[in-house]
């Protein structure tokens, strides 16, 4: 972890298809948040996008990189993966839509919530997808702001 | 109500965490789709559910859940097993479907609206 001019940074790195680790990046950054005194509400917000953008590169990509970092005014997550992509966003910000496989589904994931539960739940967010190539999320949760 | 009463009342086994049977329950939650839980489940709830991966305990512990009871006599996979003790997650059986133990925790817990 770094510490620099206030800012807390992360860097992990999930490897697709890694459903025994699958979880451990936001359970890590939920107890960091929980650790420096973030409010419970907030916590409970990120603690919910980080999970979903996890998930979503563990069921659908080879791999990817998840930075938190931290500043005195936002909680901020990239996360970055190579992989299948998304063909059409708008489809799937549409909560109920999902492109998991039956195997997926009978384990309780692909309720097509994955996406509408980040941006429900963040402050400001952003995606952008190369089908074939990989996905890209940009979320945002601003420190003094009053809840959503 | 505390864990370990609700256990006792409704014959629910318990396969791990004893020592984590003392959290006070005040709700359940029933369903079998993980984002689902992630998105409405609250702290110190009950978790009822079919689902018998890992993955299930990664929810609990994100949520800070006080257990999770697997319904019809569902038997958890081993990694599952031992990553509830691991992160000292109680996980409870019983031989009752969903919509009884829920029935059952729901009366138990005097939720009336």
């Amino acid at each position: 972890m770094k510490n620099k001019e206030n800012v807390l940074s992360q860097h992990y790195e999930i490897n697709g298809g890694d459903f025994s680790n699958a979880g451990n990046i936001s359970t890590q950054i939920k107890e960091t948040l929980k650790e420096l005194g973030i409010r419970s509400s907030l916590i409970r917000r990120a603690a919910i996008a980080a999970y979903e953008a996890e998930m979503n590169v563990v069921m659908y990509a080879h791999q990817g990189q998840f930075q938190f970092s931290l500043t005195p005014s936002t909680i901020h997550f990239t996360v970055k993966d190579l992989g299948i992509g998304i063909e059409d966003i708008e489809l799937a910000m549409q909560e109920g839509y999902s492109t998991a496989t039956e195997e997926l589904r009978e384990m309780g994931f692909g309720a097509g919530m994955g996406l509408p539960n980040i941006k429900r739940n963040s402050d400001q967010f952003q995606i952008s997808s190369t089908p074939g190539k990989g996905t890209f999320l940009d979320i945002f949760f601003y420190l003094n702001q009053r809840e959503k | 109500m505390k864990l370990r009463e609700i256990q006792k009342k409704l014959n629910l086994n318990v396969l791990t965490a004893q020592d984590h049977m003392e959290t006070e329950v005040h709700s359940a939650y029933t369903s079998d789709l993980l984002s689902d839980v992630m998105a409405h489940a609250q702290g110190g709830t009950l978790w009822i559910t079919l689902q018998t991966h890992q993955n299930v305990i990664a929810v609990a512990k994100l949520k800070e859940l006080a257990g999770v009871i697997l319904v019809n006599n569902r038997e958890p996979e081993e990694e599952t097993r031992n990553k509830a003790e691991e992160e000292n997650v109680p996980l409870l059986t019983t031989s009752e479907n969903a919509f009884h133990i829920s029935g059952k925790l729901y009366r138990l817990l005097g939720i009336e609206k």
